[in-house]
């Protein structure tokens, strides 16, 4: 059976959703603010014949007509970043602020860790982690590609994340104690980049989902834990699983300091509520503030996006 | 840090990152550079004025490599990367990195070496070329090209005896033609 069956009685249109699924997706990149300017990029784009088109949404992000954009000099001058379109929401969502302290929990390959660089006008501290040394690499390689330049790169589990390295509880004047903000972008049954990933479903199995989501609430917990009282989480994940994405807050809010806060998608950009009911169990009526994002909203991966504030 | 004992002076740690002092009167470790020189090393090769760095700290990892970063963290810090690594000394030239003379080096007005567009082409494949027009110094240079109405670097160049050669990382290079 289609694993993604399980979520036909979710969403708004069945037939719309399945077909989305079925398609390929179109090639995305992101303008680098931190070279160039949105302007520029799309000016020297013209110029080299790339077709493209602005999303609905945000002019940085450009569906290009056909090729990738490796072979092109804005891409070579680290104007352009590959980024799925609907990835580029989290950091929205987090809207981290120039000088600010930063945590992004599973930053590798990127993509996120460097469009957060761009928001804070690559200024103060990102901290981008993540446990897996190899793909540490990558992430290193496309940072320094795009000219990042406030990025602390770390190989931790992000369940039990240690500030040590950064002076916690020192009288050092450089030293950490809590982000402002951080970001929890999760590991997850990547449900939601079928539509890249034709095989992406081939190992789904029940057990997965259940033993990813114990990851991801331990993750979501040390997040909160970390942050400052007053300080922004934001969760995401490319599955549709209620377990993996309202299970997992319907748990943090219940074991830590935090609560959901509102956050509106950018104009244009479609999103359906969180779900506050599932498979038998209910959860924190509050989870609602959630996005959910189908492949058919807008033509996307699918995608789940949720944001905390933390209160202690 | 291990301990200063004697007049012998400590050795560069390079598993960790370590804060460069900011002249050589607080220098500890033996042979490591200051931020006077690194900020005076930029100006003097390349013309990039000294304001250019005041939002970064500088960093070693490893022999002589240097980091700047955006921010402040404690020293010496064992992370696993920190800014954007721009530059390799300890040896007789220093040698930029690409992702450095991307980055900051659209404000560089001294050795930067004006390729039109096949050259700019041949330099982004990583390949040598003649250039027997350049009479500015030998050595590392920024090759650069009209971009988009500015001066776009394109990478570090090393001119010796008539010829560019290109330092464009394997992984960077492509064919833009």
């Amino acid at each position: 059976m289609n694993p993604l069956e399980r979520y036909a009685p979710l969403v708004d249109d069945e037939e719309a959703f399945f077909e989305a699924c079925d398609r390929p997706l179109p090639s995305v990149v992101r303008v680098n603010g931190i070279k160039t300017t949105v302007e520029r990029a799309r000016s020297a784009l013209d110029a080299g014949d790339v077709g493209y088109e602005a999303t609905d949404w945000h002019p940085g992000i450009l569906k290009l007509d056909e090729r990738g954009p490796g072979t092109t000099w804005p891409y070579f001058h680290g104007w352009l970043h590959g980024q799925e379109e609907v990835s580029a929401l989290p950091a929205l969502a987090l809207d981290p602020q120039p000088g600010e302290v930063i945590w992004d929990a599973c930053a590798a390959p990127g993509s996120k860790t460097t469009q957060l660089a761009d928001l804070m006008d690559d200024t103060g501290t990102l901290i981008g982690n993540d446990n897996n040394l190899g793909r540490l690499s990558a992430l290193r390689h496309n940072a320094e590609r795009l000219g990042v330049s406030n990025l602390v790169v770390t190989n931790q589990d992000a369940r039990n994340y240690s500030l040590k390295p950064f002076g916690e509880d020192t009288d050092d004047p450089e030293a950490i104690d809590a982000f402002d903000r951080a970001l929890v972008d999760a590991p997850c049954s990547c449900e939601g980049t079928i539509r890249k990933n034709p095989d992406a479903l081939d190992r789904w199995t029940m057990n997965h989902v259940h033993s990813v989501a114990g990851i991801q609430k331990g993750i979501l917990r040390r997040a909160v834990q970390a942050t400052r009282e007053g300080g922004t989480v934001v969760y995401s994940t490319c599955t549709f699983a209620p377990e993996e994405n309202e299970a997992v807050l319907d748990h943090v809010l219940g074991e830590e300091d935090c609560q959901m806060v509102e956050w509106d998608a950018p104009d244009g950009f479609e999103t359906a509520l969180g779900v506050t009911e599932w498979d038998g169990d209910e959860y924190d009526p509050s989870v609602e503030l959630a996005h959910r994002v189908y492949p058919h909203h807008n033509d996307t991966g699918g995608f789940f996006c949720a944001k905390l504030e933390v209160t202690a | 840090m291990s301990d200063d004992t004697g007049d012998q002076r400590p050795e560069n740690d390079g598993q960790r990152f370590d804060r460069l002092p900011a002249t050589s009167d607080e220098r500890v470790v033996a042979g490591r550079p200051t931020r006077e020189e690194v900020v005076g090393w930029w100006e003097q090769r390349y013309g990039l004025p000294p304001e250019t760095w005041d939002g970064h700290t500088f960093w070693e990892k490893g022999n002589g490599k240097i980091w700047a970063f955006a921010a402040d963290l404690v020293s010496p810090n064992p992370v696993e990367g920190l800014g954007l690594r721009i530059l390799r000394a300890r040896q007789e030239h220093w040698k930029p990195s690409t992702n450095a003379v991307q980055r900051f080096c659209g404000a560089a007005s001294k050795n930067v070496v004006l390729l039109d567009e096949d050259e700019a082409e041949t330099f982004a494949r990583g390949d040598d070329q003649e250039l027997e027009r350049w009479e500015g110094d030998w050595g590392y240079v920024v090759a650069a090209h009209e971009f988009e109405g500015a001066v776009e670097p394109i990478g570090v160049g090393l001119y010796l005896h008539g010829e560019l050669r290109s330092t464009v990382p394997k992984g960077r290079q492509e064919d833009l033609s």
